[in-house]
């Protein structure tokens, strides 16, 4: 078995505490510990001290707060998923928040770690003895890229399932440091840079996720496509948020949002899908639209398993089927 | 060999397994349970390099350290071994060369495990980085100078068989159809749960015990002697409850002689556990094949000859090397007749780890490829593949054309029953497009007739003492590594003792206490330790009724033992408690214990050179039918359900034979859908993910289902007729997906494993073939491309 390296542990109550807990240099969070435990007895990290979450009450929350859903950061897959209030408003982010992993996983991980998930590489997640053997890369103990021969800039694949739902969903999260409480949408929280993949600031923690609640009729959906049924991280991986003008399939649309994971270390939001917007939802014309806009726009890379074509050629074939499976379901 | 004709009690039941509620409840102690007092902790540094010189290693930093115990190197252990005896080419750690990215090159051992991984990191060794070589065929052309391995005696090439039988050129240019196809099997490993473990222990007096997580402790036991350079009778090998092996643990590693070393170095056990990553290292595992095949046939399906041109990569190392070369052509001639048969097979190593037995080995791969080139045959000649597999049917008591003498046969059986349970004839021709059913059969040994160290001793032996209180114990050498064979030895026990499973004490695997066994390999247990302990339990029935009929003054015959008691057969309402039997012996006969042994016949097999391996006293036979969906767009194969009838012979306990069944079939079916055992030539040789999150082995939700459907030909040479039922199972697994997904689409899966993005790219092969005019629309499909 794989040995953690040594460290400190903190567990502080209150948001406040933690925040000064962070003080100290170095210090990383844990909360379920399913991301963060296993890089570290890879050696991706040496932290001195761990801030333990699962004392913190107040992140510990899901309620109404006017026109938006509050998540606390803390509530794990577990009931973000099975929670009464998500799943009435946001079937897309139940539905990814129960597909990570596998159900123990979700019982220990939370959103805002998975919305913190660090990226992830073939030639990073593994052993210190296995990145001995080919001097490291960008993101460990080396200076060179063995996805992107000559990249500079680490391509490591933002593989949270929950992160591209979210985003769809226009949430934004709370981030609460030495500076006080800043909140950010969630799509700007991502950078292209794998070895600091988010806007996280030092000494700052997610404290919760705020998911607008829909205005009108909508659809959403999240198409996840890994080689297990269980335990895999995505390999393709879409959300979409389709708003209606009535609530009815063969309503027009009168917005789509589409966001990709597993690309680089940030997900893309799909643009330019004006040309799908005013169809019927339930016009296949709608999903080929959306699929092949997706398909132009997004370029997976070497960085998970499964060859980068094949997952690209699969993007175009899961979103007109995520629409398809919509337009089913009525 | 029951001599008598009385109703089986236990055998054919479904039985509880002996040790089910232990495990289940968690209190069984695995081998990294193990802690004794002052136990040490040791870690072995391994090589980042594919292939480098070892200039120097300087352990001295090491040895510094606070809680550093002892450190070893190769030049501590540098008698070369080998699970075979002719081919010994490994040291217990790298002395000369390291020969693939984690072969082991030192030890510690420390205070903790903590301190012995920091020590590590202060072991500094220098290499010299050599040229690694990846590719089997690429090893075989190099000159014999360099050698990758420095004990290898014909260069790079690790064996080689070349076998002929009739003459092949003639059978193929008179067959009215000659298939031709190239295949290629991508290697696999075991993932057995339990990581390999041992714990040695020295005794003031030298007595050294090793507890291993070993499928073959009397190997093991050897070697130890060999390499520590000590007599065996100074040495204990203990195999403490198996988290499961299927061939992994078929041989001495690294660790079992380092704790051996370092416990006697400083007087302290040592333990060692692997981490998975290492497991990975250490492999074993199925053999990469590439197979060129040529197969004959009448214009009525009939098998004229077959030729086959195998290139097995064995990695760095020869492990059963030597056999599952000739395994890869030998064990091919059921169970199917041909007329003429060649051979030729060819083991390379390469800077990989080293390849060895898995759960089928060495004929999981040949049989791939024949069974796809009968369904190929098939197709072309339009005969039904089932049907065409009944034509060719050898029968009971059949010689193959390798000189192999098979006794019962109960193949056309199994294909009865798939056939029917799968309802083939009407389902087969109706599935749309997208859908298939595909056939496979197959046959596997039950043990290999020669020990792998030549010897006129028994194979098996077994001792079975019974006690005053209605107990029995039974001593033997077999490993129980989850397949049952505990279980199997104590239903025996019961039946002929007639006292209840709970009765039943089954000693095994302790070199100290049980008689020799040669270990868990081949599908030997059933059949040679079975013929053993029933030999010496039919013996102590003996005894038992005849001091039960002398009391009650009746012929021993009338004796039935069973339900716990002996009774009267003539008159049930007379009985005893076993005990009260036991005691009546025991006053006749002293302590009653008894011993059997088996050994097999030598008669069985072919005078030529190699054809003593793969000779076996008995066959057991599968066929599989496996049901896909193929998705069209993404390649994805959803392997829907597989029905596996096999013939053991008798199934003693059938709950155990439909287990293994259902294990293997899913075995089979893993390999054929995801897994892949390979090296990343392009990044200096590491396995791309030497871990259980990217070695994909399917989850509960991934598996199809599965049904098994025990077919029993009754094995004169079995006991009770009793054949093997672990790995025959699995062979059908892969050529029946395969030739199922050709059936759903048309397409041919030559390579494994059958990935998405594999069997998209043959489908789009196929699209072009059609659009072009090539070939006609398979099933008359009309289809959506992405």
């Amino acid at each position: 078995m794989l040995r953690l390296p040594r460290f400190d542990m903190v567990s502080p109550t209150t948001v406040d505490g933690v925040v000064a807990a962070l003080q100290t240099p170095g210090a990383r969070l844990v909360a379920g510990g399913t991301d963060i435990l296993p890089n570290l007895k890879h050696r991706l990290d040496r932290p001195p001290v761990l801030v333990d979450l699962g004392r913190v009450a107040e992140l510990r929350t899901i309620d109404v707060d006017g026109d938006v859903l509050r998540i606390g950061a803390g509530m794990t897959l577990t009931e973000v998923s099975e929670h009464p209030r998500v799943r009435e408003h946001f079937p897309s982010l139940s539905q990814a928040a129960g597909l990570v992993a596998s159900p123990l996983i979700r019982n220990m991980g939370t959103i805002g770690g998975n919305v913190n998930l660090d990226t992830r590489c073939r030639y990073v997640n593994q052993t210190d003895f296995w990145r001995s053997a080919i001097g490291g890369c960008l993101k460990s103990e080396g200076d060179v890229c063995h996805v992107v021969p000559g990249g500079k800039l680490c391509v490591a694949a933002m593989s949270s399932d929950c992160v591209p739902v979210l985003i769809s969903l226009g949430a934004t999260i709370v981030q609460v440091g030495p500076n006080g409480r800043r909140e950010l949408a969630l799509e700007t929280f991502y950078t292209a840079d794998g070895t600091q993949h988010t806007a996280r600031e030092d000494g700052e923690v997610s404290t919760e996720l705020r998911v607008p609640l829909p205005k009108g009729p909508r659809r959403a959906t999240y198409s996840k496509w890994s080689v297990r049924g269980s335990i895999d991280f995505p390999l393709v991986s879409v959300a979409l948020r389709i708003d209606l003008a009535q609530d009815a399939v063969s309503s027009v649309v009168q917005d789509v949002v589409a966001v990709v994971g597993v690309l680089g270390s940030r997900p893309r939001v799909v643009t330019r899908l004006d040309d799908a917007v005013g169809l019927k939802l339930s016009d296949p014309a709608f999903a080929t639209a959306v699929a092949t806009r997706v398909h132009a726009q997004c370029k997976p890379l070497e960085n998970v398993p499964y060859e980068a074509p094949y997952r690209r050629q699969m993007l175009r074939v899961h979103t007109r089927r995520a629409i398809e499976a919509l337009v089913d379901a009525g | 060999m029951s001599d008598e004709k009385r109703e089986a009690w236990q055998i054919g039941k479904s039985h509880r397994k002996v040790d089910a509620m232990e495990r289940m409840r968690g209190v069984t102690r695995y081998t990294d349970d193990i802690k004794l007092p002052g136990m040490l902790h040791g870690k072995i540094k391994r090589s980042p390099h594919p292939h480098a010189r070892i200039v120097s290693i300087d352990v001295s930093k090491a040895m510094a350290m606070d809680g550093v115990f002892a450190v070893v190197t190769g030049a501590d252990m540098p008698t070369p071994y080998g699970i075979i005896p002719w081919t010994p080419d490994e040291t217990a750690l790298c002395v000369e060369k390291a020969l693939y990215v984690g072969d082991g090159v030192a030890a510690v051992a420390a205070i903790d495990e903590d301190t012995a991984i920091d020590a590590l990191g202060a072991i500094e060794i220098e290499y010299e980085v050599l040229q690694p070589l990846f590719d089997p065929e690429e090893s075989l052309a190099q000159s014999r100078d360099n050698p990758i391995n420095p004990y290898a005696r014909t260069g790079n090439l690790s064996k080689k068989v070349l076998l002929e039988f009739g003459d092949v050129e003639a059978a193929l240019a008179k067959a009215d159809l000659v298939v031709e196809g190239e295949y290629f099997f991508e290697g696999t490993t075991h993932a057995a749960i339990e990581p390999h473990c041992a714990v040695a222990h020295v005794e003031p007096n030298g007595l050294l015990t090793v507890w291993s997580a070993t499928q073959v402790s009397h190997y093991l036991h050897r070697e130890l002697a060999k390499v520590l350079e000590m007599p065996a009778n100074r040495i204990r090998v203990i195999q403490p409850p198996l988290g499961g092996a299927f061939g992994g643990k078929s041989e001495p590693f690294d660790l079992e002689f380092c704790v051996a070393k370092l416990a006697q170095i400083t007087g302290r056990p040592v333990k060692i556990l692997y981490t998975r990553e290492e497991v990975f290292y250490s492999h074993r595992g199925r053999h990469p094949m590439k197979m060129k095949y040529r197969t004959g046939f009448t214009a009525d399906g009939k098998i004229t000859g077959v030729d086959a041109n195998t290139v097995l990569d064995g990695g760095a190392y020869s492990s059963f090397g030597l056999v599952t070369t000739y395994y890869s052509g030998q064990l091919l001639c059921a169970p199917y007749e041909f007329g003429a048969y060649r051979f030729l097979s060819r083991r390379a190593y390469t800077n990989k780890p080293a390849c060895g037995p898995k759960r089928g080995h060495g004929s999981v791969q040949p049989r791939f490829s024949l069974e796809v080139q009968l369904d190929k045959a098939a197709v072309q000649l339009g005969l039904d593949p089932i049907e065409l597999r009944r034509r060719n049917d050898m029968g009971a008591g059949a010689k193959t054309v390798n000189e192999f003498q098979i006794g019962s046969n109960g193949f056309l059986e199994c294909l009865a029953k798939v056939e029917a349970a799968s309802d083939w004839k009407t389902r087969r021709g109706s599935l749309p497009y997208g859908r298939g059913l595909g056939v496979a059969g197959s046959t596997y040994i039950s043990g290999t007739n020669y020990p792998i160290y030549p010897n006129d001793m028994p194979q098996a032996a077994v001792q079975v003492c019974l006690d005053r209180s209605g107990r029995a114990r039974v001593f033997s050498g077999a490993n129980d590594i989850g397949q049952g064979s505990n279980t199997m030895l104590a239903v025996i026990v019961s039946e002929e003792l007639g006292i209840p499973l709970d009765d039943i004490r089954v000693l095994s695997a302790d070199t100290d206490l049980c008689p020799v066994d040669l270990g868990a390999y081949s599908s030997r247990i059933t059949l040679m330790v079975g013929n053993a302990c029933l030999q010496a339990a039919g013996k102590l029935r003996k005894k038992v009724c005849e001091a039960v009929a002398k009391r009650w003054e009746v012929s021993p015959k009338r004796v039935v033992l069973a339900q716990g008691m002996a009774i009267d057969g003539d008159d049930p309402e007379r009985n005893v408690p076993s005990a009260q039997a036991f005691v009546w012996a025991e006053e006749d006969h002293g302590l009653l214990g008894e011993v059997g042994s088996y050994n097999t016949p030598k008669d069985r097999h072919g005078d030529y050179r190699g054809g003593t391996i793969g000779a076996s006293p008995a066959y057991s036979f599968t066929a599989h039918v496996a049901e896909v969906d193929v998705d069209e767009e993404t390649g994805v194969v959803d392997v829907k359900t597989i029905w596996v009838a096999h013939d053991c012979g008798r199934a003693l306990s059938r709950r155990i034979v439909e287990g293994q069944m259902e294990g293997s079939a899913y075995m089979g079916f893993a390999e054929a859908i995801m897994e892949q055992h390979i090296v990343d030539p392009g990044h200096n040789g590491v396995h791309p993910g030497p871990s259980l999150l990217d070695y994909r082995i399917p989850t509960f939700v991934d598996t199809p289902e599965l049904h098994s459907l025990i077919v029993e030909a009754h094995e004169a040479q079995g006991p009770y007729g009793a054949k093997e039922a672990g790995e025959g199972p699995l062979h059908p697994s892969i050529p029946a997906i395969a030739n199922a997904i050709y059936d759903a689409v048309g397409v041919r899966m030559d390579t494994l494993p059958f990935s998405p993005p594999k069997v998209l790219a043959a489908l789009e092969a196929r699209r072009a073939a059609e659009a072009a005019g090539e070939l006609a629309p398979h099933k008359g499909a009309a289809r959506r491309t992405a």
